[in-house]
């Protein structure tokens, strides 16, 4: 299935776990001490660093762009570390994330609450990944280095659905389809 | 004596750094490959070609294979005839390390001040580093940079003598499971048995440059070895944990004697990129 970024409730209410997606459009990056700084500034009262409203932030940190390449590797990093911050952004309007890895119960929650989806990436694959990244700036926090807020444009980003809002997730349907009880 | 310059090391350093972290090895290649054959998973096989596809565009395009290109983990083994001349060695291989993750576009992932300010050191260093003295007038440099999802997922368990060898099953398999999908399966389980503490991670830590398929020498921890294999394989999590037949490529591990009154179990997680390079010198 194509979407394209940013998303809508009817774009969410589409996808189910284990949906596999190709995303077109844009998309902001932010990891732990961005997601640090953002939660901070929404506290302060201060504007994001990019419209919440129906973005899709990647968890990712990409390496240095060689020479005429538009970024390094940038495959997704462990969401977890993320969760504490999540509900906070899908309440101001976030629609999408994407990374790798399990999520806490309240940001499963937050999603069936916000109409939002969590997307899984290949972790590891950062090279594939950069192939279909067509565009990046870095926009905010560049002292942050590896960990400064990026706007991507992407072209097919291939994803799939882990969390719908449903309730359903891919990485328990996944584990109980294919686990094998073995004799002690 | 046999002297060594400082500034050879740092060469062949830099070089490790950059190799390790674009090239990955034909034994995880093949690895990837004899798994695809097998899984029993659409989209677990497809996670498998789509990782054989991305070592291979890392190689051509140059690319690091993961964006996460680590902390850079050296083990030295020294040879105790060997003189390190022009230079202190520890500060020749962090000059490599600087010299490495700059000229090849890896990432910086080092932070100084952990738990407060966060610095990033911007050139990778330090390196950690694991020095073995030896016999002989060589220098065995290997350079094994480790991501910090899997590196997270990392197990020690006090054990006690009467948890046996089930108790060790037990243990490693629960760390995989609880592990997940984080470290970027499917992953290479390194189990050090034995040994306190420090010692039992550092084994486990040292068994992930083992070649991809190769048994330990020893007969009882090699059936140990293909036992947790086939049981982590039973736990359903598969490649990248959406479901299927393949969480590990290999199972890893070594032991050492520890106290009558001990039986420490370490499990590092490696992920698919397990990376390594070494040299001679």
């Amino acid at each position: 299935m194509e979407i394209s970024a940013p998303l809508t409730n009817e774009d969410v209410a589409k996808l189910k776990a284990g949906d596999k997606v190709s995303i077109r459009g844009v998309m902001y990056v932010a990891r732990d001490a961005a997601h640090k700084r953002i939660v901070e500034a929404l506290g302060r009262g201060e504007a994001p660093p990019f419209p919440l409203e129906g973005a899709i932030v990647y968890y990712m940190g990409p390496s240095p762009a060689k020479p005429g390449k538009v970024i390094g590797a940038a495959g997704p990093t462990t969401s977890g570390r993320m969760d504490s911050y999540a509900p906070t952004l899908m309440a101001r309007g976030l629609k999408g994330m994407i990374g790798k890895g399990m999520r806490s119960k309240a940001v499963k929650e937050a999603i069936k609450e916000h109409k939002a989806i969590y997307f899984a990436a290949i972790g590891g694959a950062g090279a594939l990944i950069a192939q279909r990244i067509k565009a990046a700036e870095v926009i905010a926090y560049p002292e942050l280095g590896a960990e400064a807020v990026y706007r991507l444009e992407v072209d097919d980003f291939p994803v799939v659905v882990i969390d719908d809002i449903y309730g359903g997730d891919l990485y328990e349907e996944g584990k109980a389809a294919y686990k094998r009880e073995l004799a002690v | 004596m046999r002297d060594i310059q400082a500034a050879t090391i740092t060469q062949a350093i830099s070089r490790l750094c950059e190799e390790a972290n674009l090239y990955l090895g034909e034994d995880v290649v093949d690895a990837f490959k004899a798994a695809l054959a097998v899984e029993k998973s659409p989209m677990g096989k497809d996670v498998l070609k789509q990782l054989i596809e991305n070592a291979d565009i890392a190689r051509k395009e140059g690319f690091p294979l993961c964006q996460d290109t680590g902390t850079t983990v050296v083990f030295l083994e020294l040879g105790q005839e060997v003189h390190v001349v022009g230079g202190d060695l520890y500060g020749a291989i962090n000059a490599g390390v600087r010299q490495g993750y700059t000229a090849g576009y890896l990432r910086k992932s080092v932070v100084d001040k952990p738990f407060s300010a966060r610095i990033n050191s911007k050139d990778n260093t330090p390196a950690v580093i694991h020095t073995e003295i030896v016999p002989g007038d060589r220098l065995k440099i290997t350079v094994a940079p480790k991501g910090g999802g899997s590196e997270n997922m990392t197990r020690l368990g006090m054990l006690t003598p009467s948890a046996g060898r089930q108790g060790v099953i037990d243990f490693v398999v629960r760390a995989v499971e609880e592990a997940g999908s984080n470290p970027c399966p499917p992953v290479v389980v390194c189990v050090g048995i034995g040994g306190n503490a420090e010692k039992a991670l550092l084994i486990a830590k040292k068994a992930m440059l083992r070649k991809l398929g190769d048994r330990h020498p020893d007969p009882e921890l090699a059936e140990l070895e293909k036992e947790l294999l086939t049981r982590i394989n039973a736990t359903g999590l598969g490649p990248q944990g959406l479901g299927g037949t393949t969480t590990a490529l290999d199972v890893h591990i070594d032991s050492y004697p520890c106290h009558i009154a001990s039986m420490p179990v370490a499990v590092n997680i490696v992920c698919h990129s397990a990376r390594h390079k070494e040299v001679e010198l």
